[in-house]
């Protein structure tokens, strides 16, 4: 790695050559006011607020795009550079509406506090809001183009990093808006509701449809079973709303606050992990043994599978058949338990949280949906939308004393628990595989060889006399790169690269998933992932075929994996749909 | 076989939509009826630059001048000029001298030119490369292939001291040695043809006149700096120019001087054609750019550079159609001739479209260090209809008015920014005392609003709120304080857009705020427009002394607001009157007026 040396105000920094001025800045300690600019993808360029100068030469540079130059000194703030940046800021406010007390962004929002960092009291210019009409076709994700500030971030996010293309730049000069192409309404885009558009906006354009007011109306109707279950990522994520830290593992007081909150039961959907891995293990192991079609997808991210059957239908039958943890969770408690628990199933809403905005869309995606002969799971809030109740019924997480899952369908595995982090569903699925294959359990249970926040990862694992052969992905944007790999493979008659791939649409896996708290970064990412791993660590039991209520749920219910009843309920089928409606 | 006479028919844009084409089409008609076909070449050419007088037809040996030509004159240029060897004085330019003046080098619109990027121009017919081999066209490129190193051909720049003519003015030899030194299997040559400013159209007639010294000259680049691919982006709006681009290509292909083995030296060059869909950030070139890459056509942040990274990554060298064409005659005469044309700070020629209110609108090419009275006065004929000279805008809707006291300012890179205008790409027009600065300042910010791209935040809602600001004065709402804001705004839209777009929107506005500031306060505080052009500050008035009550008016207007008796004064009911200047123009007893 070569180095190049500059000056941040003065102050003599040694950076990595081709890195930009902010992250020169950043590493010297200096902050300079970005608006567009986001860590995950290329910068817009933009705002214009992270405009410097560099001595000696006449030009305006904007610290997000322009790369250091060997011992050269920056200036990022002068009375001059001030007065643009306030003048920008002041353009831009003119131009948004300031219905910041209604606005979902209210205290989260990037341009409000750039505003209230500036002290910005009047804006000196004529207010000229356009006041366009909301997208709300899509069950997931709400466009509110009238508080667009146009950055690009969500385009980027969109195309960039998730190699959806659903957001395009529309128009142009005064009239330009961030939309799918040809005016059409977001649901009939290309959009595969993974809501990294919504985590990554600055401010309260795109965001969560929120289904809070369901949920309500549901705990407070005394004719109801209102069951909830909480996906992996919803533990380490939730916190951060509640002054916690990054990362922080709540889930204990998690499952009182949502007992506070009036739910009957609380469950977990760690518990339907274990349950996937059983299923879909089980079946990467019949495909390696009677000699199916390889490699085997993964299928539990619903804006995966979204993407899948648009952009890669001739993947449909490499594609797990097993259900997602959340859709395994569903018909388990309207039929298992419900018999269990005497209940008429009719009565029972099973709300899920989880920290997705597809899951939205994965509840009604198809008549497999509801197996248990009901909606397997009514709602589907996000973590945001759950941190939004707490709040509002004065809950606060961080001072609430711990308590249990409710049996039998909460106890979860080590193994289930890490299906939020890029890599743990493969980890999961390695350790109960091997077991599968070798009769003998993994030893040491860690697989370091597949865990870490890139974006693609390979390995090869020993099992007995296999060489199983995965790959991991996150980010939707970087699926192209692997399944092109299998395609080649498979045009070309060889034998395919992979056994069994691994993918999730968003960047680290579900810990960063599109509905939960405001904070996409890689200092966050990495403490949420590590949130997971302790879970996993501290679990008494790590792997899925050792949880107590798993084995017990086979013995009494479902017999063994791939069973009948398991097919049934627990499986399901994938069919190419159009990328445009 | 040799012809008695030569007939050049102007082929460019603006005589083609004055029926050039008939004329032509006539022409041949007639030499074949008139059983002379076999002793007249008739040619078709570029552009002839004497546009107000098109469409233009040239008679050689005799250098016969022919101007506004119809396609029924056809008959009588043949009948007299080419088989009774008398011209026809009635089309000649200059009529009164017509027996002694006929020449060409006599017109005075033409006299202080000097042509190096128009030297075909008018005079070979672009769509056959023989005449333009005949004037040595492609001798440049047998040199760069055979007996320079590319070292050499970049030296020559250098000492040719070629700027960029595309505006910024950027050393033509560094953006070439930037991309020679970088070390990659491919390269690119690109020609920005996305000619946008209003009123400018030097690009187009050069490639519609002369399309093989742009195909020469990027092929020489190509040599350069290791290319062997080359993009011409050109404007859908210009057919006739991507026709003749077309035709020229085929036929330098067919003679070896495009493509594989050039002229059997091993070296492969080929150009392919893009359109433009009429976008004038494209014009921008990390802009054009994405755009040539299927992209939306939005500029992204230098650097890298393109001539470092520039089409899909790659060293990407782009110029502009005026640059090119520079380029293979400086190697043809060497770069030491080309540096004793022009002045210290530039040299060359700079061409410019001429337009606005002047006598001679057209194109013109004038030596760099040129005064702009020699332009205005000498070659464009002063100001038409006798009224005073206001100023010219220079660089477009980039650049900024030019004001009679400056108007022996020398035209080069250097001296146009000192006096807070620019080069640009060439347009410049002409404004008398008719031309309301805050309007034309209006016009321009609305022109660069309009085609933003919309992605910098600086660019897209200062340029607006400005325009708002400025459509504020002149409906007479303005306040002092606003002149304050639309600096403001100003000084950040320089400082924090992107690129040169959004950077160089407010100039006309800044530029007219400091040499006509007294009609921004004209409008502002006494409510008056004092060039009579902003409706909502003027109004039209009939003095009763002088009407005689014909009526002429009251029955011309569309909105019926004037009203009165036979024989007796007229009047004018203001809360009706739409301004549209009608009655004005109706009435032959100077009896209304503009207050």
């Amino acid at each position: 790695m070569s180095v190049v040396h500059v000056k941040i105000n003065g102050i003599p920094v040694e950076v990595e050559a081709g890195s930009s001025v902010l992250a020169a800045a950043t590493a010297a300690g200096v902050k300079i006011p970005t608006l567009c600019y986001h860590e995950d993808i290329k910068p817009t360029a933009s705002c214009g607020l992270c405009i410097v100068k560099m001595e000696g030469s006449p030009k305006i540079q904007r610290a997000c795009a322009s790369p250091v130059q060997e011992g050269a000194s920056y200036i990022t703030d002068d009375p001059e550079l001030f007065q643009a940046r306030k003048t920008v800021i002041e353009l831009i406010l003119s131009t948004h509406p300031a219905d910041c007390l209604t606005c979902i962004r209210n205290q989260n929002c990037e341009l409000q506090k750039l505003a209230a960092d500036f002290g910005i009291r009047e804006i000196p210019f004529d207010a000229r809001v356009k006041r366009l009409p909301k997208d709300e076709s899509s069950p997931s994700i709400i466009l509110e183009p009238t508080k667009c500030i146009k950055c690009g971030r969500c385009v980027e996010v969109c195309q960039d990093l998730q190699g959806v293309y659903a957001l395009e730049y529309v128009g142009r000069g005064d009239g330009s808006q961030m939309q799918p192409a040809c005016n059409l309404p977001l649901n009939d885009s290309p959009c595969v509701k993974c809501g990294q558009c919504a985590a990554h906006c600055p401010v309260g354009a795109i965001y969560e449809r929120d289904d809070t007011e369901l949920v309500r109306q549901a705990i407070n109707d005394p004719a109801k079973t209102v069951v909830v279950n909480i996906a992996p990522s919803v533990r380490v994520g939730i916190g951060e709303e509640f002054g916690m830290g990054d990362g922080a593992l709540t889930v204990g007081k998690l499952y009182t606050g949502l007992r506070q909150l009036g739910f009957d039961k609380v469950f977990d959907t760690n518990f339907a992990a274990d349950l996937t891995i059983m299923e879909e293990g089980s079946e990467l192991v019949h495909r390696l043994t009677h000699g199916g079609v390889l490699p085997q997808l993964t299928s539990c991210c619903p804006a995966w599978t979204d993407y899948m059957e648009k952009y890669y239908p001739d993947m449909i039958p490499n594609f797990s058949s097993a259900k997602s943890p959340m859709q395994m969770q569903g018909p388990i408690t309207k039929t298992y338990w419900a018999q269990k628990a005497g209940i008429d199933p009719a009565t029972i809403v099973n709300v899920a949280v989880m920290p997705c905005t597809a899951k939205k869309f994965e509840i009604g995606r198809d008549e497999n949906m509801s197996a248990s002969g009901y909606k397997d799971t009514d709602i589907s809030i996000t973590t945001r939308e759950l941190a939004r109740m707490f709040k509002a019924k004065g809950i606060d997480l961080s001072v609430l004393p711990e308590s249990d899952v409710d049996d039998p369908i909460g106890e979860y595995s080590g193994a289930g628990t890490i299906f939020g982090n890029t890599g743990g569903v493969m980890e999961a699925a390695i350790r109960t595989a091997y077991w599968a294959v070798t009769g003998k359990e993994l030893e040491g249970v860690d697989v370091d060889a597949v865990r870490g926040p890139e974006g693609i990862k390979t390995a090869t694992i020993k099992a007995g006399d296999l060489d199983l052969k995965v790959a991991i992905v996150s980010g939707l944007g970087n699926v192209k790169t692997v399944l092109e790999e299998v395609r080649k493979a498979r045009a070309e008659g060889k034998e395919p690269p992979y056994h069994f791939i691994e993918v999730m649409a968003c960047k680290g896996g579900c810990i960063s998933g599109g509905g939960q708290p405001y904070a996409s970064s890689t200092p966050n990412r990495a403490a949420r992932t590590a949130g997971l791993y302790a879970d996993d660590k501290r679990s008494a039991v790590r792997c899925s075929h050792q949880n107590p209520s798993i084995k017990k749920i086979y013995d009494e219910f479902l017999g063994a994996p791939l069973s009948e009843k398991s097919e049934e309920l627990l499986h399901t089928k994938y069919h190419q749909r159009p990328i445009y409606q | 076989m040799a012809f008695r006479n030569y007939i050049l028919v102007c082929g460019g844009t603006a005589c083609e939509s004055s029926r050039s084409q008939q004329i032509f089409d006539n022409l041949k008609l007639e030499a074949e009826k008139q059983g002379v076909a076999d002793e007249v070449q008739i040619v078709q050419t570029g552009c002839f630059g004497f546009c107000e007088q098109g469409p233009i037809v040239k008679i050689l040996p005799e250098d016969s001048f022919y101007v506004k030509v119809a396609p029924e004159d056809a008959h009588e240029l043949i009948a007299e000029h080419i088989i009774k060897g008398r011209e026809v004085k009635r089309l000649l330019y200059d009529k009164e001298k017509a027996a002694k003046h006929a020449q060409v080098e006599d017109i005075k619109f033409y006299q202080k030119q000097f042509r190096i990027v128009l030297r075909n121009c008018g005079f070979i017919d672009p769509e056959n490369i023989n005449e333009y081999i005949a004037r040595d066209g492609y001798a440049a490129l047998e040199k760069a292939l055979f007996e320079m190193t590319p070292e050499d051909i970049i030296e020559q720049l250098k000492i040719a001291g070629l700027r960029g003519r595309g505006g910024a003015g950027f050393p033509t030899w560094m953006k070439w040695n930037f991309s020679k030194n970088v070390e990659s299997d491919i390269k690119y040559v690109v020609c920005n043809a996305d000619e946008g400013d209003p009123g400018a159209y030097m690009d187009r007639s050069t490639l519609e006149g002369d399309p093989h010294s742009v195909l020469e000259a990027m092929t020489i680049c190509g040599k350069a700096i290791g290319a062997h691919q080359g993009f011409i982006y050109i404007r859908a709006e210009y057919p006739l120019a991507i026709h003749r681009l077309e035709v020229a290509m085929a036929q330098s292909k067919e003679l070896g001087l495009l493509g594989k083995d050039i002229l059997g030296s091993g070296f492969d060059f080929d150009i392919e054609i893009r359109l433009g869909a009429g976008a004038f950030v494209c014009g921008e070139e990390t802009a054009l750019l994405q755009s040539i890459m299927g992209h939306r056509g939005m500029p992204v942040p230098r650097p890298p550079f393109p001539a470092v990274k520039g089409l899909w990554e790659k060293p990407t060298v782009i110029n502009n159609v005026e640059t090119w064409a520079n380029i293979p005659v400086i190697i043809h005469k060497g770069g030491e001739w080309f540096s004793k044309i022009g002045d210290e700070d530039s040299h060359g020629t700079k061409v410019f479209a001429l337009t606005g209110k002047i006598c001679n609108s057209g194109l013109v090419e004038v030596p760099m260090g040129t005064t702009l009275r020699e332009i205005v006065y000498d070659i464009g004929g002063g100001i038409a209809h006798g009224k005073k000279f206001k100023a010219v805008q220079t660089g477009g809707p980039s650049g900024g008015v030019i004001t009679s006291e400056n108007l022996d300012t020398p035209i080069d890179f250097g001296s146009l920014v000192k006096i807070g205008s620019m080069m640009g790409s060439g347009g410049m027009i002409v404004m008398d005392e008719d031309d309301c600065m805050v309007d034309v300042a209006k016009f321009y910010l609305n022109f660069t609003v309009d085609e933003s791209c919309g992605k910098c935040m600086p660019c897209r809602i200062g340029g607006k709120t400005m325009l708002g600001i400025l459509e504020k004065i002149t409906d007479g709402k303005g306040t002092m304080k606003d002149l304050d804001t639309l600096t403001e705004i100003a000084n950040t839209m320089r400082k924090a857009s992107l690129c040169a777009l959004g950077q160089t929107s407010p100039n006309p506005v800044m530029s007219t705020m400091k040499f006509f500031r007294d009609e921004y306060i004209a409008h502002i505080v006494d409510k008056k427009c004092p060039a009579g052009k902003c409706k909502k500050l003027i109004s039209y008035v009939i003095d009763p002394a002088k009407c005689k009550g014909c009526t002429a008016c009251a029955r011309k207007c569309p909105v019926s607001c004037i009203s009165g008796s036979l024989k007796q004064p007229h009047t004018i009911d203001q809360t009706k009157c739409i301004k549209c200047g009608t009655c004005i123009q109706t009435c032959k007893f100077g009896a209304i007026s503009i207050q």
